[in-house]
């Protein structure tokens, strides 16, 4: 019963049904893309609302001061833990990159739990959790999540050891950041948040998420599952490998690449490998390396990618290995 | 009244800058309303999160974009 509720069989059935008045048999190909069309495109759309706000609302209780302030005081491996669990909860844009890294660094924080942070947030972040339970179910969904606060604390730890201090930018060091008192936040305050929350992130990947439903809903149709599993089934290595790399240049929400991803792995594409293409993408984007590179030296950048990319891939062939 | 918009230029601050202005505006007060997007001066008035809004040397929000009817009220 919660398992009708919670993966949509209601939402399903009910499409099913209305289809059938319009004459549209869920057998045929075209039933069955607009079916998976309009379901999915419901579906994510009522997941993402409710969710979102929820989250938000929980997320607005952890501002970037509160998290700067707890991970000036600790150290070790262990920092990188609370680094990028914070990363999942602490709410940021990336457009406020910058100012974190420096004022974490100019806080004391060390380079490597700066990064924790950094590589978890864009991964672990609501919407994709989200519209990963309603594809996947809660085992993808947390297992997605568990990836990347893993791929966060290894990829940050290893900057870490690796000293790679020396490639930020000097004047990261010279900084003195002023004080500002903290805002006072009202519970009305917290609501709007949470509204703004989903009105951007709804409004931001509508069109990615139609494309990519509407891909799905054609993969789900017509694609040949021959070709597909040839190329990108579990047993193919290489194919985790291509869908990371593919990743990289591609600014795609990761909110619009699940669809695709769940139209493919019904087709036998390994969840591993959807899973990598969905972390790359989030991850090592091009416009949050863009922003990085205003912080620290190309060298570093690179080091960077090369650390999580090969985090990212671990994670999608024991994917592939154990689901 | 000196008003500056703390941000480095994302899309955020450029709206904030709208809504100041417009505030402003409706308020009829003179005020000078300019951008500063160099990060260290940005860190100096103690932002991690942008955008932020200054009037004449205190920063009264940060981290968010307020609604012209929150800026106006500010701006009092």
């Amino acid at each position: 019963m919660i398992g009708y509720i919670l993966n949509f069989g209601w939402l399903k059935d009910l499409v099913t049904k209305l289809l059938l008045l319009f004459g549209l048999d869920m057998e045929t190909r075209l039933g069955g893309s607009i079916h998976f069309f309009i379901f999915d495109v419901i579906k994510i759309l009522i997941l993402l609302s409710l969710m979102i706000f929820f989250i938000s609302y929980v997320r607005s209780y952890f501002p970037v001061e509160k998290t700067k302030r707890i991970l000036e005081k600790m150290g070790g491996f262990k920092s990188h833990i609370m680094g990028s669990l914070l990363g999942t909860v602490t709410p940021f844009c990336s457009c406020s990159s910058v100012p974190l890294f420096i004022g974490f660094i100019e806080g004391g924080i060390p380079l490597g739990v700066t990064f924790s942070f950094l590589i978890t947030s864009p991964i672990v972040n609501e919407a994709a959790f989200i519209i990963l339970l309603g594809a996947f179910g809660v085992k993808v969904a947390i297992l997605y999540a568990l990836a990347g606060v893993t791929v966060g604390v290894m990829g940050g730890y290893f900057i870490h050891i690796l000293k790679l201090e020396r490639y930020v930018e000097e004047y990261v060091y010279n900084v003195k950041m002023g004080h500002t008192a903290i805002q006072e936040i009202t519970r009305k305050d917290r609501i709007e948040f949470a509204k703004q929350n989903v009105k951007e992130t709804v409004s931001k990947i509508w069109l990615y998420l139609l494309i990519g439903i509407g891909v799905g809903a054609f993969i789900h149709g017509w694609a040949p599952e021959d070709l597909l599993i040839k190329y990108a089934g579990p047993e193919n290595a290489f194919g985790v490998f291509v869908a990371t790399i593919v990743a990289i240049p591609l600014y795609s929400n990761a909110m619009g690449t699940i669809p695709i991803a769940e139209a493919l792995i019904n087709k036998g594409v390994g969840i591993g490998t959807a899973l990598a293409f969905m972390m790359a993408t989030t991850a090592l984007s091009f416009p949050e390396m863009v922003l990085l590179k205003k912080v620290v030296k190309v060298k570093l950048i690179m080091i960077f990618i090369a650390i999580v990319g090969t985090g990212i891939l671990v994670v999608g062939y024991l994917f592939n290995y154990f689901l | 009244m000196k008003i500056e918009i703390l941000g480095t230029g994302c899309k955020k601050c450029k709206e904030l800058y709208e809504r100041t202005l417009e505030a402003v505006k409706v308020e009829g007060i003179d005020a000078e309303v300019i951008k500063e997007e160099d990060i260290v001066k940005i860190m100096e008035a103690g932002l991690m999160s942008t955008p932020g809004l200054r009037i004449d040397g205190e920063v009264v929000s940060y981290g968010k974009v307020p609604k012209i009817e929150e800026i106006r009220g500010y701006l009092k």
